[in-house]
């Protein structure tokens, strides 16, 4: 028990840096994103506009509700329902600013394919699921 | 199990420090912005830190590699993907307080494939599917979080094709 005791806190003390690094750097992000007039950054080709929502997701972060909330006010500003949706999933799958983290914990390789699979995945996901709604009426 | 002692991690919170400094000097209402989400942030993750602590301790405890490889392993089959699944779907707080416990899982015998399904199941929030119905309806939110669950798995499998793939190159 006490072996298990000394490794768990091992292992918590190499994250604790990685932890407290990727705390300063997402405040910092969530700080500067608010000056940021996103709506206006929409609104130029309708292909585009998706793969800047699925750009913004992937650069954004925190709690996925404020991914809803922001996504919401963008549908309701007038921005396309597939670009909101690929914002609202790249939101809670790509991670930008977390990707140091995810290198150092859990391999370079892993990381950087998984994030660029999911940036590709949100967007497919938002037009199958805006397809799908469209089909169904 | 041994591990090798990394100082990737302090590199790294040297370089964010660097970047709070230099922004400060720029831009000082900036930086104490950030200083105090920073503040807010530590209080929000502090008990999904102490829950994750507490699961990385039970599984030193408890789970050997070769229990870790018959559960979660490559012989876990349909069962080890329905696990990592729920797990993502289950889990809490700031995707980053669970590299470490999936870091000690993976180098238990867990499967490369069900690592990243459990990051991608993470994006369907069972508590945030009213909010999410309210904004968008309840159909987009059930089509959406299905679509999420399908793209979990063929995400995992392709980011343990694609890991291997280029580990062997």
């Amino acid at each position: 028990m006490r072996g298990a005791l000394k490794r768990s806190l091992h292992a918590f003390l190499q994250l604790l840096p990685v932890l407290v690094g990727m705390l300063l750097l997402s405040s910092l992000v969530l700080s500067w994103l608010p000056r940021v007039g996103i709506e206006a950054l929409f609104g130029r080709h309708e292909v585009l506009d998706v793969v800047l929502g699925a750009v913004l997701g992937s650069i954004a972060m925190g709690h996925p509700s404020a991914g809803y909330i922001l996504g919401g006010e963008l549908l309701a500003s007038g921005v396309g329902f597939v670009a909101v949706s690929a914002l609202i999933v790249a939101w809670v799958t790509v991670g930008i600013v977390q990707l140091p983290a995810e290198m150092l914990l859990l391999g370079r390789r892993f990381a950087l394919w998984r994030n660029l699979l999911a940036f590709l995945s949100a967007i497919a996901i938002a037009y199958l699921t805006v397809g799908v709604l469209y089909l169904s009426g | 199990m041994r591990r090798k002692r990394s100082f990737g991690g302090w590199l790294f919170l040297a370089s964010v420090m660097l970047v709070h400094v230099a922004t400060a000097l720029a831009e000082p209402g900036l930086a104490r912005q950030a200083l105090s989400t920073f503040v807010g942030m530590l209080r929000n993750v502090a008990p999904v830190l102490v829950l994750v602590i507490v699961l990385m301790f039970l599984a030193e405890l408890f789970l050997t590699p070769q229990q870790t490889r018959s559960w979660l392993g490559r012989g876990s089959g349909l069962s080890g993907w329905l696990t990592a699944l729920g797990a993502g779907i289950l889990s809490t707080g700031p995707v980053y307080t669970w590299y470490a416990l999936l870091a000690e899982l993976r180098a238990n015998g867990m499967r490369v494939a069900l690592v990243a399904v459990v990051l991608y199941a993470r994006a369907i929030k069972l508590p945030l599917l009213p909010l999410l119905a309210h904004y968008f309806g309840a159909a987009y939110a059930l089509v959406l979080s299905g679509f999420i669950a399908v793209f979990a798995i063929l995400n995992g499998l392709a980011v343990e094709i694609l890991t291997h793939r280029s580990e062997r190159e």
